[in-house]
């Protein structure tokens, strides 16, 4: 095949346009631009929080004033001005909806674009919503459910209100306000997210799920997840994105922190497809999110799975700290980058406590003029024996402007740690292409084919209600008119 | 700051004295390394890159540096009665920078080969060394600046067009004086058009409970169709600080092999940049460090695939003992127009103590899409079962450990491709693993 055709076929099919680009009209209650002391305190009181909480933010804004934000990434990130942002945006709904007629039908048809089961009969599909629409909770289901089995799943707002005790006992402890530059921009300006607390015992028996969702112009969204699994407890957690087209850049900082206690167990999933700008770079989501997870318990495990198709900028590593003997972390994640969007996404394994494991899958997949980095770090702490971790980072490459990059750091500071890393950057060998061809496949089917069965390790991590919508959005990223 | 800044003071206060100790090609070249420092400062460990070494603490003591060129005592009839078994070398010693030749090499070196004194060769050969001084080193490592701004003398070998020198060229290296002291050195290696040649490098220290530090900057550049061969082993000892630099430049189709082993060491940064801008070209980079009692070791490797159609592999080892440190920052850079390019990068290590720690990072940036890359690196330990297959067998724990590291590092032996050198490395490992202090079996150069 002669390379030229063979580059307009990557072209065709890696230069698919953004499918969920729209906006909805939405009456938003916006707050002036800039950041300072008085913006954090009026973020709180509009919110009507209590005063440990808003001094949570103070320190964290303090804090945030002595930092600069981090250069080390393989990424370049145009200068970003704090002051021309507004940190609060919410839906103007005077009163919680009881039903879903008095939810704005706007809202409602939003949604239904973007495919959320939030009307009655898509709820038989088991899932429950906390839908998240710029920052404050709008509608939440399966709410009654949930509360029978003693489990919280509430917008962090909400949480705050009713179950203080708990989100004072947990806040920050992950992810402290001082972690870097975006967790303590977040944690003073943070305006919702979602709680969950899954009590001793308890086995969540759906998957629990927020979209987020970047909607008014020029507001930066500052989500903050919290996730409590008590002893002996499972839940499973998905969070999905879809942003609508924008001409400028968004800034996107969110904290996400996990706690598991003894034997619980946590999967947090992720597919996230926020705009990642024209196919000139014009534009797009900067994503800089701080993800960590606790494994605190004996016997915990959290499990990270991620897809990432969208934003400009992705600055991502979700981590885990396995604190308790025989913790274990995993990590599967697929990020597929074009045009000119740049990733740097990985993960952090941190072993503390002996005998804990850990798994990390990475597969990246760039094309157009993007840049695709892997990073990631195991630390094995000395007083950690008989620690285990597997590393596979591979990266695949469509065409011959863009780039694919791995910067893995193994610490190690016990004798008795076994770790392994692995990673291989290659092409689609002209080998599998021919073979597909030569049954017939024409060669946009067989690169969408190839790059599936490649993504396949990970997409299977994903729970099964998840792995469709991610193989859809893989397909649209990537196979152009072919999704 | 005044770990940079005292050098710069030094030189600012001090430059005619410098200058004079050494010759006008070299001395060209300082007032641009002066200007590349200015503003800056020496990495520590927050500089991505540098994470277990700080640059900046080692050269932070007030050392002394011999600008005035004073002659250090060093009977080296008496200390060194080095041999490589079965073939003798073209051996010159150098006493912390000053070039002392043998009569081995003197009698010895073939037509269109040149071993001698940089200064000397800056002299005779002004325009030579003018050309390639300084053409392959990058100023902007602070190092490297450091050092082009300080250094008055080292080693100058050129291997003219087409010849092959079947005895490897030994370079022995020696620290020596009775003050903490800063040794700044330089070595320029050029391979002319299908020269073909091996050096072997051994850094040794007289200078035992006295902090010394030597910074040493090797500059080689491969012709077309040239093949060298450079095995650089480091025996000194725990009062030893090194931070060496060998930056290679290679053209068509050149090969190169280089092995950095560090057997006893103090603390050593060693930093290996290799440009492939030529097509059709070999690196073979492989490094050893086996690590006891409080040894540091961190070797950095950067390979850049600039030309299409070149191969690159790398091969890390590290056993470490007791209280050592290891660090291995790999990377693979290979930039849009080199297509075709194969390269990849393993890193193995063992920890045979709970206070040994090993960092490892190794890393790929692929800008090219026709390629095959890849890395792997792995931290384990001994195989309990072959320790007890080779216990049930009556064999001391002990002694099987040590079998077991012997064979661990076979793999890096084996990559040195004279035999001579090859089988003196295999030696000096097997003594050094045995426990042995790891002074050479005929050398009288103590090393504890």
């Amino acid at each position: 095949m002669e390379r030229e055709n063979d580059n307009d076929i990557l072209d065709d099919v890696t230069g698919g346009e953004y499918k969920y680009g729209f906006t909805s009209d939405i009456d938003t209650d916006k707050i002036a631009h800039g950041l300072s002391e008085e913006v954090v305190r009026l973020i709180s009181a509009k919110k009507g929080e209590p005063q440990w909480l808003l001094d949570f933010r103070l320190k964290a804004f303090r804090h945030w004033l002595t930092l600069n934000p981090p250069a080390w990434a393989h990424l370049n990130i145009p200068d970003i001005d704090f002051q021309a942002i507004s940190y609060y945006a919410a839906p103007r709904v005077k009163e919680s909806p009881k039903s879903l007629d008095e939810v704005d039908p706007e809202l409602l048809r939003t949604f239904d674009r973007l495919g959320i089961p939030l009307e009655e009969q898509k709820q038989l599909s088991g899932m429950a919503v906390d839908a998240v629409m710029d920052s404050v909770s709008v509608k939440t289901t399966h709410r009654e459910k949930l509360a029978e089995l003693g489990i919280v799943f509430c917008s962090f707002s909400e949480a705050v209100r009713e179950h203080p005790e708990l989100v004072q006992r947990y806040l920050g402890k992950v992810v402290s306000y001082k972690d870097n530059f975006y967790a303590a921009l977040n944690s003073a300006v943070f305006s919702d997210g979602s709680f969950v607390y899954i009590p001793k015992g308890v086995r969540c028996p759906m998957e629990l799920s927020t979209y987020f969702r970047i909607n008014a112009s020029g507001t930066g969204q500052f989500e903050r997840t919290l996730i409590v699994a008590d002893d002996d407890a499972y839940v499973s957690y998905l969070e999905g994105c879809t942003a609508p087209m924008r001409d400028e850049n968004q800034l996107h900082a969110a904290i996400v922190e996990i706690i598991v206690e003894d034997r619980a167990e946590v999967k947090y999933s992720t597919v996230q497809n926020w705009w990642a700008g024209d196919a000139e770079g014009r534009g797009g989501v900067y994503n800089f999110v701080t993800k960590r997870g606790l494994c605190r318990g004996v016997d915990s495990k959290l499990s990270w799975t991620q897809v990432e198709t969208g934003s400009a900028i992705t600055w991502k590593y979700p981590s885990c700290v396995l604190a308790g003997r025989g913790a274990r972390g995993e990590f599967y994640s697929v990020a597929v980058t074009r045009h000119h969007q740049q990733a740097d996404t990985g993960t952090k394994m941190i072993h503390l406590a002996p005998d804990t494991t850990s798994t990390i899958v990475s597969k990246g997949i760039s094309a157009g003029y993007s840049e695709n980095s892997y990073r990631g770090l195991v630390k094995v702490a000395p007083e950690a024996s008989g620690c285990r971790n597997y590393t596979q980072c591979d990266s695949l490459l469509l065409g011959s402007h863009c780039g694919a990059h791995t910067f893995p750091y193994v610490d190690i500071m016990n004798d008795t740690a076994v770790v392994e890393h692995e990673a291989t950057t290659s092409k689609i060998s002209e080998d599998q292409l021919f073979y597909c061809n030569q049954r017939g496949i024409p060669t946009e089917e067989a690169v969408g084919l190839i790059v599936n069965g490649y993504a396949k390790e990970v997409m299977n991590k994903l729970p099964m209600e998840f792995a469709v919508e991610a193989q859809r959005l893989l397909a649209i990223t990537l196979e152009g008119s072919v999704g | 700051m005044r770990s940079l800044q005292q050098y710069l003071d030094l030189y600012d206060s001090r430059r005619e004295i410098i200058d004079s100790g050494s010759a006008a090609a070299i001395n060209a070249l300082r007032p641009e390394a002066r200007k590349a420092l200015e503003g800056k400062q020496l990495p520590d460990r927050g500089t991505e890159g540098f994470e277990k070494t700080s640059i900046k603490d080692m050269f932070s003591p007030d050392y002394g540096m011999n600008l005035t060129r004073l002659t250090m005592s060093c009977d080296i009839a008496a200390a060194f009665k080095c041999g490589v078994p079965n073939v003798s070398t073209l051996l010159a010693v150098v006493v912390n920078d000053r070039f002392v030749p043998t009569s081995t090499l003197l009698n010895n070196l073939p037509a269109g080969v040149t071993v001698m004194s940089l200064a000397q060769a800056a002299r005779q050969y002004p325009e030579e060394i003018s050309r390639h001084y300084g053409s392959v080193a990058d100023l902007k490592s602070a190092g490297t600046a450091l050092n082009t701004m300080l250094v008055q003398d080292g080693v100058y070998i050129h291997v003219g067009r087409g010849v092959r020198l079947e005895r490897p060229i030994q370079i022995v290296t020696l620290s020596s004086s009775p003050v903490p002291t800063l040794t700044a050195r330089r070595m320029l290696v050029v391979a002319e058009q299908g020269a073909d040649f091996s050096i072997l490098l051994c850094d040794h220290s007289m200078n035992s409970g006295i902090r010394s530090l030597t910074s040493q900057v090797i500059e080689v550049t491969a012709g077309e169709d040239s093949h060298i061969d450079i095995c650089d082993i480091e025996e000194t000892n725990a009062s030893q600080y090194r931070y060496s630099q060998i930056y290679v430049r290679q053209h068509d189709r050149s090969n190169v092999a280089i092995g950095g082993m560090t057997l006893h060491n103090g603390s050593t940064r060693n930093e290996y940049r290799v440009d492939i801008t030529g097509e059709g070209c070999e690196c073979h980079l492989d490094g050893m460090a086996i690590g006891s009692g409080t040894q540091h070791i961190d070797n950095s490797s950067d390979v850049r695939h600039a030309a299409c159609h070149s191969k690159s592999d790398q091969l890390f080892k590290y056993v470490l003992d007791d209280r050592a440190t290891g660090a291995f920052e790999g990377s693979i850079v290979v930039e849009p127009g080199a297509r075709f390019t194969e390269a990849c990068q393993t890193d193995r290590n063992i920890l045979a103590s709970r206070g040994a720690r090993m960092h490892t990072k190794p890393q790929l940036l692929i800008y090219n899409d026709d390629v095959k890359c890849s890395h792997g690196a792995t931290t384990g330990q001994l195989d309990d079962r072959a320790l007890f297959y080779m216990q049930s067998r009556g064999i001391p724990r002990e002694e099987a450990r040590t079998m077991l590291m012997q064979a661990f590092m076979t793999e890096i032996v084996d990559t040195v491709r004279v035999e001579a050198v090859r089988d003196r490395l295999r030696h000096l490992v097997e003594r050094r693993l045995a426990g042995y202090d790891a002074h050479c079996s005929d050398c009288g150069v103590t090393t504890h």
